[in-house]
């Protein structure tokens, strides 16, 4: 093992950590934020909308976001339209394009999540809360979403794990992530073990903390289900 | 400079580039497919070892599947690529061969698909055998069947009927996967319409017909594996 190496390469990796960081987290609120409105599309119950959201989903579920990615930054530049409008000057950067494709992509997983989510919650319990005359907004803020939020939870701490792998591929339209700059250093000195060995911990060290958080956020959201506190055994003789 | 158009492209003339997206979408195929095998013959005997393993193997076999899920399938496919290529170039070398020799690919990037699959394809055996019934296994060992045959008949079918959904979720994956392992140079459907679109200027097109046509793979198997699912599941009654 040359230590040496391995600390420089880990110094080198560290300084692209933000970056991955920035595009998973990006891509996350904004991908959340279609989702939710892909789900309420799906369960509207108005038909041409349900179907649109239907065939979203199912193309970009359905395509390897590598293509979607290409589409995106090398496809998009091929019509002058684009290319003169406004957006050109987002659409030729690598990084909007990268955010762009990751959020179109995970919207369509999370919109599934969130979806069996809302359709989890009990029927008994919409039916209790009309019956106490809560508003449709109130209910959904009072009832509808604390339960769908303690569903979909588990599912959606796994889809934040694959958006921080996925940022990986932004690296092959030029972004220097952990990957991209793994892969540099790769090029230049042929220690592939060794550089693969300091990337991967860095990834599954994120990826550690995040599901260690998800699971601090499922833990808080439900009390009902931790186990009583055991009986302190002082109090317990005290009592005998 | 005379732009070929949309129906140019999918045409199967001398002219048209159909049959090398073809082509490419076969090779796809090919690589989805060994993946695929890889990862499941990995996940069975790392399901084994999570099951009936002992400690160390336990301990190994929680590792793999950790590590393999929680970094980049790219990552892995660099390894596979640049990893193997140096490491039978050592091997060359020893027996005096001269220079770089690169391995393959198609093996490289089939290996890498196939040993992330593996991880996953680990968690479905594994879920599914602990939904095989205790009694149809303390039945088999009371007819005194032997490990071997117990695998056979009973733990294998069962175990496989209620790991189809699960692995077919294992196999769009793959498939989508398979995309990646377009950067070691494999000519499959992505690494295609690279080529097509570098040589014409309509990357928009090139790229549009091969997400085509991997969806029409993912829905032309999912429709197979329900299919599978109905075969495998006869004799369950469902209510």
């Amino acid at each position: 093992m040359d230590w040496n190496f391995l600390s420089e390469t880990f110094l080198k990796l560290i300084g692209a950590i933000p970056l991955t960081l920035e595009l998973g987290a990006l891509a996350m609120v904004l991908g959340t934020m279609l989702a939710t409105c892909l789900a309420l599309m799906r369960l509207s119950g108005i038909r041409p909308l349900d179907g649109l959201a239907r065939l979203y989903i199912f193309v970009f579920r359905g395509t390897p976001l590598l293509v979607q990615i290409f589409l995106i930054y090398y496809g998009l530049g091929q019509f002058p339209a684009i290319r003169h409008s406004f957006l050109w000057s987002f659409l030729r950067e690598p990084y909007w394009c990268a955010i762009l494709a990751l959020t179109l992509n995970t919207g369509a997983y999370v919109a599934e999540i969130i979806r069996g989510g809302l359709m989890a919650v009990p029927n008994g319990q919409i039916e209790a809360a009309r019956a106490c005359g809560m508003s449709p907004l109130l209910m959904f803020r009072r009832i509808v979403m604390p339960l769908a939020i303690r569903q979909a939870l588990p599912a959606y701490g796994n889809e934040v794990i694959a958006i921080v792998k996925a940022t990986s591929l932004a690296s092959i339209i030029t972004l220097m992530e952990v990957t991209g700059v793994a892969a540099t250093v790769i090029a230049e000195t042929y220690r592939t073990v060794e550089v693969f060995v300091v990337a991967g911990a860095i990834y599954l060290a994120i990826n550690f903390l995040l599901t260690r958080l998800i699971m601090l956020a499922e833990y808080w959201l439900t009390p009902y289900l931790r186990q009583p506190p055991a009986p302190l055994l002082v109090s317990a003789k005290g009592e005998a | 400079m005379n732009e070929p158009g949309f129906l140019d492209i999918i045409s199967f003339g001398p002219t048209g580039w159909g049959q090398a997206l073809l082509a490419g979408a076969l090779m796809t195929l090919a690589v989805a497919v060994t993946g695929f095998a890889v990862g499941g013959v990995i996940g069975v005997f790392v399901a084994w070892a999570k099951i009936s393993g002992g400690r160390v193997l336990r301990v190994l076999a929680d590792g793999y599947t950790t590590i393999l899920r929680g970094i980049p399938e790219l990552l892995v496919i660099y390894l596979f690529y640049f990893g193997g290529s140096a490491l039978v170039t050592a091997i060359g070398k020893y027996f005096g061969a001269e220079g770089f020799i690169g391995l393959p690919g198609f093996l490289a990037g089939s290996l890498a698909v196939g040993v992330t699959s593996g991880a996953f394809h680990t968690e479905v055996f594994r879920g599914a055998f602990r939904a095989v019934s205790k009694g149809e296994l303390e039945a088999a060992v009371a007819c005194g069947m032997s490990p071997w045959l117990r695998f056979r008949r009973i733990i294998a079918p069962l175990t496989l009927r209620h790991a189809l959904p699960g692995l077919g979720n294992v196999w769009q994956v793959v498939l989508k996967e398979s995309a990646l392992v377009s950067v070691t140079g494999v000519v499959e459907l992505l690494r295609q319409a690279q080529i097509g679109s570098g040589s014409t200027g309509l990357p928009f097109d090139f790229f549009l017909i091969a997400g085509a046509l991997y969806l029409a793979i993912s829905t032309f198997s999912g429709f197979v594996l329900r299919i599978g699912e109905r075969r495998l599941s006869r004799g369950v009654r469902r209510g």
